[in-house]
């Protein structure tokens, strides 16, 4: 496509022609309907003025007679842009006046007409134009007065004139404005092409230009800016996922290959091979769980999940995990309590469980109070309280929150965020098991649910809460609904 | 009572044929007869002609697929028991699956020793004795309506999540019950834990019910799961 092509094709240029012949069409007709009425006035004039005339001239006539007449009509005729006088004999021969010739048979009709006349003093050999009005007087004589069209005529072609520049220049305009519009937008409509095409080629760091006018396309544009933003960080995700995956399947599943290869290699006994063989299928069962939490995360977090809501109590919830967990809390040392009230709540009941359940996972393994950090004068009952896990359930406002706290070292605020990303474990973890994938699922079923996963500080120890928003608005909307229906019954 | 009239009868409906063999043979090492159909059309034509205790079913098949090969049977009045196996594991799915007409669901990839004890489950769901009011392993007796388990001459207090899981397993005494059979029955929960949780629950049990006696009734299958019975094999 020419770049000219281009301009014309651009929706500014084409509403500017659009515009343009309605302007156009405007001004013509505009100054139409002036020239039309600006004749029409001076016609007016002039017959007005010719009718008064005629009255007052066949007026001397009857009093004065032919002499009186002409008298009069010569005394006219002489003064400075004087009107049309003409009087004729009943035999058509001219007696006075100041009309030198006429166009044939004017003065064989009475009445009104439009004629080419002369002067008698002029000397040039144009004819003019005239409006005139003959009368027959008595015996005959018929007597002629009229008016020069010339004024009209000029008035008309200045109007005519006018309309040809008006529109000249309204076009002229209308296009020149057309074509810088419809070139700025495409300017700027080109940049943002440019930059488009380079993200699509995989620069994703790429931001459109946002000018300083707030007009519709940059508004437009810092919108597209803003998805591009969330695009970047969804690719920087999904990229580090792909990365920590490859890390963290690659290491179990070479430790699986290694095991394999060195029982193969050395000639044991049975028992050897049986032992080899176990850790092998454990190793592959961790494997199998932490691909079946990946792909848990990933629909928790594409939403597909959605589908198997229902209502539910969050205390129960609590209860249940609490009622799971608190023989293996006691039998890594810590005691698990749960204060549970109830909390009612839309969701998908199994992820919540599973969610609170890793939240308890990590509290049970990561939450044992930092030795050094107790002072040695410290009783047991101090350290007994440091070992507690509190699991809790309650309503707050239109949220409902399933918290679980610990005693442990926590987590530093700086780590966090960091934390609930896919396959982290805090260096101060590392040594433990685990896919590292459980806070992540427990955010991504918060989100899942419109809600999120908070890290406090329990000073000392971590406060993970799963906070989920109510359908308070969805009920609130169904309350309103049952009171209307008795007053629309009513 | 002859070996064959005891013998486990199962068809196996897998197209993957690496997997099929595999499951046919490990099957037929346990003493089972297995059959292999291996794609849809073909497994439909084989179940409702032949006797089988329970059906193995891929979701994913050829010509037809598992769920509506599943429907297909039920709305011909055929009641065999069938497992679906699955590459989709999700909680939805498996509802999906159960919904069909499906008695229950096992994600790939499986333990065979799984899969063997989930097979053992539900051909006893079918030809097993109405329900009973009491479960007795030895001298072990749960009373399911009075909620009193004694041993011997010994009355035990167990809480009441203990009472269900000793339901449970006297329930299918002499069978294998996986941990995921557990976690599922019993506490009615479908994903895995990263931890040993329900060990724990069991070493509890263990505790109440065969400490200071001198038979242990509650076993730990290695590599599979729990059994309660009386004596050794």
């Amino acid at each position: 496509m020419t770049a000219f092509g281009k301009l014309v094709r651009t929706t500014a240029f084409r509403l500017t022609l659009v515009y343009l012949f309605l302007f156009a069409l405007f001004a013509a007709s505009l100054l139409g309907y002036f020239a039309w009425n600006t004749r029409r006035l001076i016609t007016e004039q002039i017959t007005t003025t010719v009718n008064a005339e005629t009255g007052e001239i066949s007026d001397i006539f009857g009093r004065r007679g032919l002499r009186g007449l002409v008298l009069t009509i010569e005394n006219r005729a002489l003064r400075p842009g004087a009107n049309l006088y003409l009087v004729t004999t009943p035999a058509g021969q001219a007696i006075a006046g100041n009309v030198g010739s006429l166009a044939p048979g004017v003065m064989a009709t009475t009445g009104w007409s439009e004629t080419a006349y002369r002067r008698l003093d002029e000397q040039d050999t144009a004819d003019h134009h005239a409006l005139v009005r003959v009368t027959e007087l008595s015996s005959g004589f018929r007597l002629l007065i009229g008016r020069d069209l010339e004024e009209r005529r000029r008035l008309f072609g200045i109007v005519a004139k006018a309309a040809q520049w008006s529109v000249l220049i309204v076009v002229v305009l209308g296009l020149g404005g057309g074509v810088f519009v419809a070139r700025r937008v495409l300017r700027r409509i080109d940049a943002m092409t440019g930059t488009t095409r380079r993200i699509m080629a995989g620069d994703l760091s790429g931001r459109l230009p946002v000018g300083r006018s707030g007009d519709e396309l940059d508004r437009l544009a810092e919108n597209l800016n803003a998805m591009l933003e969330r695009i970047e960080a969804l690719m920087m995700g999904l990229k580090e996922v792909s990365d920590n995956i490859a890390h963290d399947l690659k290491t179990p599943l070479t430790r699986l290959r290694n095991r394999a290869e060195e029982a193969l290699a050395r000639s044991g006994t049975e028992a050897e091979y049986r032992s080899a063989l176990e850790r092998t299928i454990e190793e592959s069962d961790g494997l199998i769980r932490t691909f079946n939490a990946l792909l848990m995360i990933a629909r928790a977090e594409s939403g597909q999940a959605r589908g198997n809501m229902d209502d539910f109590d969050a205390a129960d919830v609590a209860q249940g995990i609490h009622e799971l967990y608190e023989p293996l809390a006691e039998d890594s040392g810590m005691t698990l309590h749960v204060k549970a009230r109830s909390a009612p709540l839309h969701g998908n009941r199994e992820l919540i469980s599973q969610a609170l359940a890793n939240l308890v996972e990590n509290a049970i393994k990561y939450g044992k109070p930092v030795s050094a950090a107790q002072p040695l004068s410290a009783g047991a009952t101090a350290d007994a309280n440091q070992r507690e896990i509190l699991i809790e359930a309650r309503r707050d406002g239109d949220q409902v929150l399933l918290s679980v706290t610990d005693h442990g070292p926590g987590i530093p605020v700086a780590d966090r965020k960091h934390a609930v990303e896919r396959f982290v474990r805090l260096e101060a973890s590392r040594t433990q098991a685990g896919s590292g994938l459980g806070l992540s699922l427990a955010s991504a079923v918060a989100t899942l649910h419109g809600g999120d996963l908070r890290l406090d500080d329990a000073r000392p120890g971590l406060i993970a809460t799963l906070a989920i928003p109510t359908p308070s608005g969805a009920r609130d909307g169904l309350a309103a609904q049952t009171h209307d229906v008795p007053q629309k019954a009513a | 009572m002859t070996v064959a009239d005891t013998q486990m009868r199962l068809l196996i409906i897998e197209d993957d044929r690496e997997s099929a063999d595999y499951l046919v043979k490990a099957f037929r090492e346990v003493g089972y007869v297995a059959d292999l159909a291996s794609d849809g059309e073909e497994g439909l034509a084989l179940a409702e002609g032949g006797d089988y205790d329970v059906l193995v079913v891929d979701r994913m098949l050829p010509k037809r697929d598992g769920l509506s090969l599943i429907g297909a049977l039920r709305d011909k009045g055929n009641r065999t028991p069938v497992l679906i196996l699955s590459a989709l594991g999700q909680v939805d799915d498996r509802i999906k699956g159960l919904r069909s007409g499906g008695d229950d669901y096992l994600p790939k990839p499986y333990s065979f020793a799984e899969l063997l004890a989930r097979i053992e489950v539900l051909s006893r769901r079918r030809g097993g004795p109405a329900e009973e009011t009491t479960y007795r392993v030895g001298d072990l007796e749960l009373d399911r309506l009075s909620h009193r388990v004694t041993r011997g001459k010994d009355e035990l207090t167990l809480q009441p999540r203990e009472f269900r899981l000793l339901e449970y397993l006297m329930k299918h005494a002499g069978q294998v019950v996986t941990r995921t059979m557990l976690l599922e029955n019993v506490w009615d929960y479908h994903f895995d834990p990263q931890t040993n949780v329900i060990d724990v629950h069991i070493s509890r049990l263990r505790s109440k019910i065969d400490k200071g006696f001198e038979r242990p009734l509650l076993h730990t299958i290695r590599g599979a799961g729990y059994m309660i019975r009386d004596g050794i094999r």
